[in-house]
């Protein structure tokens, strides 16, 4: 029980930091992008390859921080496939997501984006190969923290809730203290309103999707620490992301954060009762739950 | 020659039970506006549907009611139906995306409970099906292919002249009303939730009639026929075709399935061994490029929809951030 919550407030941190992005778009363009769960996926294979080119510049970056797996040019590698990944999500919608809204509707962008989601999947699957991978092949011992109720807790795994509880802190900061996050939330909140209040929108979508790719590699990263690399982590993911978006409420960023934590923890806890084949069904239960009992959201605004 | 004719009738008659399955997204999507992220859960309802109705006593398990075939086939009809019921009444009247997102999840959950399911379903081990019908009666059965290729045909003519008969009639004009102005067609007194959610089920019926021929066809079926990338196929069969066009969509179905089993052809007789075991990555690459391209440089397809001047100069608005009516 006490494990199985931990476990769910680790994961659920991290579809948080995934589903932020999602929310955003969702909310800003109008359409579920079905590729969003492909940045996760891409954010940690190019800190994979980062980390490999950062650490042949200079062998005391691959040291390691004590207790951790987790290297001196990994955290380099992270912050370079941030920008990288978010300038990455930039370009993806203005090679493709622009030009549809331009002269079609919200739904053929869902379209393209599940077009979009199959051929990033495949590329990293060519790129990298099919089977999985980890950053680093030290095996990382569990500390026990307790031995009744059992609680098995890795280092990785307290850095993981560290670093997430970091970003979403510094990413409040950011839509609260500086004009260049108020108009990021007028425009979630209110897309035409905000223009008529001289916010340029273009800059505030290209904003988005800097800022939710940004997120997306973060989570993708912390995922692939938990977890493993493997090209289609973002496919398992897709549906958990949603899952939480629309807990949260749609364009609600502490919404999708809180949403996060409520589908990593139900679908954990809900491993206790049912097994574990049926685990991949859990986010769509929620969303049916959610979608007939509340289909605003948490802390989404009323259609 | 015989080789040839043998493998045309089998290449056929898996184009003709996709084109079904594209058909009935074109009731969704072409006529509708209504977004299927998980086609493969209709098909798959109506695949294993039939199997558990009317496959042969099974001793290890639930279902083999061993019913006569045309009974088993509106059963599994009316379980993708029913399947069809259960997503669109939570999403029917929320924003659009909203559909899109159910119908994906519930291709996963049915995926999980076919694979773990196993009193139900088999499990991985998949279940066997039931003698075909007539297949008896017919004993060669290269004659017998062509037999079933005959049957599959006249099952695409008969959505087909469903279809045609549907969209012609006052219930068809209220689903383009619907899909282009759907302030306009409530103002009228209509209700445009009801009417997506009698297009939704009814496309969903179909895609199940399709997958029933496809179990009866192999009378086998098991979670590697439900694979995901079948819904991305339909898709690409109808945007290429040209959705909102009954004719379109067939020929979609027939140039999409023969540039698949082509360049899976293609790639295990040319390409090197080593890359042979990304054959499959290359192919979904293919997929995902003929769904973007062509939404990107033919939104319309090959076959554009007879009344398409009216749908791209009324509803779209070249601002983002549009706000629909939901």
């Amino acid at each position: 029980m006490l494990q199985s919550l931990f476990d769910g407030i680790l994961v659920g941190s991290i579809l948080s930091l995934g589903a932020i992005g999602l929310t955003l778009i969702m909310h800003i363009l109008r359409f579920a992008n079905f590729s969003h769960a492909e940045l996760i996926a891409l954010g940690a294979y190019f800190a994979l390859t980062l980390d490999a080119m950062v650490s042949g510049l200079s062998a005391t970056l691959t040291t390691r921080l004590p207790h951790l797996s987790v290297s001196v040019s990994l955290i380099l590698a992270m912050l370079l496939s941030l920008l990288l990944t978010g300038l990455l999500a930039a370009l993806i919608d203005k090679l493709v997501f622009k030009r549809l809204r331009e002269n079609a509707g919200p739904l053929t962008m869902v379209f393209a984006s599940f077009g979009i989601g199959l051929i990033v999947r495949n590329v990293i699957g060519l790129i990298y190969g099919l089977k999985s991978t980890h950053y680093s092949n030290d095996i990382a011992f569990a500390l026990m923290v307790s031995s009744d109720p059992l609680l098995l807790i890795k280092p990785d795994q307290l850095f993981i809730l560290v670093l997430t509880i970091v970003v979403m802190l510094a990413l409040h900061l950011l839509i609260t203290r500086t004009s260049i996050g108020y108009a990021l939330l007028a425009v979630s909140e209110n897309p035409e309103l905000a223009q008529v209040n001289g916010i340029n929108l273009a800059a505030m979508i290209r904003l988005a999707w800097l800022l939710g790719g940004s997120l997306a590699a973060i989570a993708g990263v912390c995922y692939a620490l938990n977890n493993q690399l493997s090209p289609v982590m973002g496919r398992d993911l897709v549906l958990s992301l949603f899952a939480a978006a629309i807990v949260g409420g749609i364009g609600s960023i502490y919404g999708a954060a809180l949403g996060g934590l409520i589908v990593g923890l139900a679908s954990s806890l809900a491993l206790l009762y049912i097994p574990t084949g049926y685990k991949p069904a859990m986010p769509f239960v929620i969303i049916l739950l959610a979608l007939y009992v509340r289909p605003n959201g948490l802390l989404g605004e009323e259609r | 020659m015989i080789g040839i004719i043998s493998y045309l009738t089998f290449f056929l008659t898996i184009a003709f039970i996709l084109a079904i399955a594209v058909l009935g997204l074109n009731l969704q999507w072409g006529f509708t506006g209504l977004f299927n992220g998980g086609i493969v859960a209709f098909f798959g309802a109506g695949a294993y549907g039939i199997v558990l109705l009317g496959g042969p006593p099974r001793v290890d398990g639930l279902g083999g009611f061993a019913l006569p075939y045309p009974v088993a086939l509106i059963g599994a009809i009316l379980l993708a139906g029913a399947l069809a019921l259960l997503v669109g009444l939570a999403t029917t009247r929320l924003r659009h995306d909203y559909l899109a997102i159910a119908t994906f999840g519930v291709a996963i959950a049915l995926e999980t409970v076919v694979r773990n399911a196993e009193y139900l379903t088999g499990g991985a081990k998949g279940l066997r099906g039931f003698e075909r019908p007539f297949e008896a009666m017919i004993a060669d059965p290269f004659y017998y292919n062509l037999f079933f290729l005959l049957i599959v045909f006249m099952c695409v003519c008969a959505v087909y002249w469903f279809l045609e008969t549907l969209v012609r009639s006052p219930f068809g004009r209220l689903l383009r009303a619907v899909r282009e102005n759907e302030r306009a067609a409530r103002s009228l007194g209509k209700s445009p939730p009801a009417i997506r959610l009698t297009s939704f089920v009814l496309g969903a019926m179909i895609m199940g009639l399709s997958g029933a021929l496809y179990a009866t066809f192999y009378a086998f079926i098991s979670p590697q026929d439900l694979a995901p990338i079948l819904t991305f196929q339909i898709w690409a069969m109808l945007i290429v075709g040209g959705s909102g066009n009954n004719q379109g969509a067939i020929i979609g179905a027939l140039v999409v399935w023969g540039s698949w089993v082509g360049s899976g052809w293609l790639l295990t007789a040319v390409a090197p061994q080593d890359i042979q075991l990304y054959a499959g990555s290359i192919q979904y690459i293919l997929i995902g490029s003929i769904i973007v391209l062509t939404l990107l440089a033919r939104p319309k397809g090959l076959l554009p929809e007879k009344l398409s001047q009216m749908r791209y100069t009324m509803q779209h608005s070249p601002t983002p951030g549009r706000r629909h009516e939901t």
